[in-house]
């Protein structure tokens, strides 16, 4: 049998895993989490993804199964240990002003519930798009008498990480109509724009290729939703604008700064074609 | 004066890239279609070279994206964003594989393929992967002769 042949059949064969899938949902469709935590990991694309993208999918579903198991306890997650450590210091009072992040917000449990979901969002104060980063430095300089927090620091990072962790099971449902339509549109227009000598967009790999092998890397959609990420390569809680850089590294690009509007544009978009999966951050990757 | 010193030095860069019998990416003809029926270079392809540059990371990395099998036993991870390779010659005509080669796009509109010999209309681009602007010249992802070099490996994937 040529090789051709042998693709044919794998794709007939994935065909027909598709058709049994929808009758039993294999392993790969279910993410609880802590045995409570329902996490919805595929679902219809929403409207604006109509004719590019029927389901839409958490990069959950693209890793090993002995990756997906790592998520599904909160002891085994090594992103976890950072949520832990976020809130200790989500208690600790720093700055001119003496105060916590507990003395203004109170529990994170609380008062950070459902946060995640809708970040980046449109600020009315600020007259732009601002996402949680933003937010919480804005906090630290403005209401604590802080030093602001490095963008994809370690101290930002792990404080992202327990907002999101306090959300987990919720829908994305970032706003992308009204006063963030500007940013939203400048955000879709460099995820189809092509970087590098490699001349590759984040649709050519995350669209066009997602489910196809790149070498050793099974493409997923590129969502972020489980973001921060705990990566297994690097061992460390991974911030979503470091990611973006590396993957305009890999076309041989120059990528926007850490932090820059470009940079939250395209977090807004890609958040945006994940509304409807569940906020799953800390997530564990490859 | 300015014009004639500045053209004066073009030529002597030109002359320190492309040897002899070599073609200038900027020069490479291609017909309607994006073939490219003259090779780059007057030496013949290596297909012993080609098949290491198919196949090695830092060079033509061409395995990332496509099978191919002959080279299953011993370069692991071969990826399927593109079409497998195997019995390529007896599909397309050496000039189109060249013509592939050297600007992907010209044949397939819109493909994710790399071009390999083309130093010019990128965005962003950086030096190789440091994220850091290039400064100075963009050179093409392969040489001519490695161009060459996989040409020839490529027409021996006979079924
Ligand atoms: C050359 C191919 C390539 C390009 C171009 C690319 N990526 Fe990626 N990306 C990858 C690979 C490989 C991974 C790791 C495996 C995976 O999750 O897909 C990845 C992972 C990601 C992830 C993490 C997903 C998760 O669940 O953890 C995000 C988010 C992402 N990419 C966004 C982008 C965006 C936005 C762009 C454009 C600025 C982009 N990528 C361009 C190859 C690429
Ligand atoms: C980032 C992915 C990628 C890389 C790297 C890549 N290719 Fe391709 N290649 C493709 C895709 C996708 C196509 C299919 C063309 C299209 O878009 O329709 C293709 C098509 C081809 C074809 C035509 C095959 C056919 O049967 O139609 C040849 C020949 C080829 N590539 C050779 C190479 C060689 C040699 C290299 C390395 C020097 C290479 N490619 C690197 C993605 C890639």
């Amino acid at each position: 049998m040529n090789k051709a042949s042998i693709r044919t059949m794998t794709a007939m064969a994935a065909a027909l895993g598709i058709a049994a899938g929808a009758a039993i949902a294999g392993p790969d469709d279910e993410l609880v989490i802590n045995g409570e935590i329902r996490i919805v990991t595929r679902t219809e694309a929403p409207a604006h993804l109509e004719g590019v993208l029927d389901e839409i999918r958490s990069g959950w579903t693209f890793r090993t199964e002995e990756t997906q198991a790592l998520e599904m306890d909160d002891f085994e997650n090594p992103g976890m240990v950072f949520v832990e450590e976020a809130m200790s210091v989500w208690d600790t009072a720093e700055g001119t002003a003496g105060k916590a992040c507990a003395d203004c917000h109170g529990t994170a449990e609380e008062s950070m519930l459902g946060v995640k979901a809708v970040y980046p969002k449109w600020n009315e104060t600020a007259g732009e798009v601002r996402t949680i980063e933003q937010m919480i430095n804005e906090c630290r300089t403005d209401r604590m008498g802080a030093q602001e927090w490095k963008y994809h620091g370690l101290d930002m990072t792990q404080m992202v990480a327990l907002i999101a962790s306090v959300s987990r099971g919720m829908p994305v449902n970032v706003a992308i109509d009204g006063p963030a339509a500007e940013t939203w549109e400048k955000g879709k227009e460099i995820y189809y724009t092509r970087f590098g000598q490699l001349d590759l967009s984040c649709a050519n790999c995350h669209e066009e290729n997602y489910d196809n092998y790149i070498r050793a890397d099974h493409l997923s959609q590129g969502q972020v939703n489980g973001f921060p990420t705990y990566r297994l390569k690097n061992a460390k809680l991974n911030a979503l604008h470091d990611r973006f850089k590396g993957c305009i590294r890999d076309t041989r690009g120059v990528p926007f700064g850490i932090g820059s509007p470009e940079f939250v544009a395209l977090e807004l978009y890609v958040a945006s074609r994940g509304n409807g999966l569940s906020v799953e951050g800390p997530s564990v990757r490859n | 004066m300015k014009k004639g010193a500045l053209g004066a030095l073009c030529l002597l860069v030109a002359a320190g890239t492309a040897s002899a019998g070599t073609v200038a990416p900027g020069d490479v003809k291609m017909d309607e279609y994006g073939f490219v029926p003259v090779p780059l270079t007057d030496q013949p392809g290596d297909p012993v070279n080609g098949r290491k540059i198919a196949g090695t990371k830092s060079l033509g990395n061409c395995v990332s994206c496509h099978v191919i099998g002959e080279m299953a036993s011993d370069v692991p991870f071969h990826g399927e964003v593109g079409p497998e390779l195997d019995g390529l010659p007896g599909r397309y005509p050496e000039a189109m594989v060249r013509g592939i080669l050297v600007n992907s796009k010209n044949i397939f509109e819109g493909t994710v393929m790399p071009a390999y010999y083309k130093v010019d209309g990128f965005n962003r681009i950086a030096d190789g992967f440091t994220t850091k602007p290039l400064e100075g010249e963009i050179e093409p992802l392969l040489s001519a002769q490695q161009i060459e070099d996989v040409v020839a490996y490529l027409m021996t994937l006979k079924d």
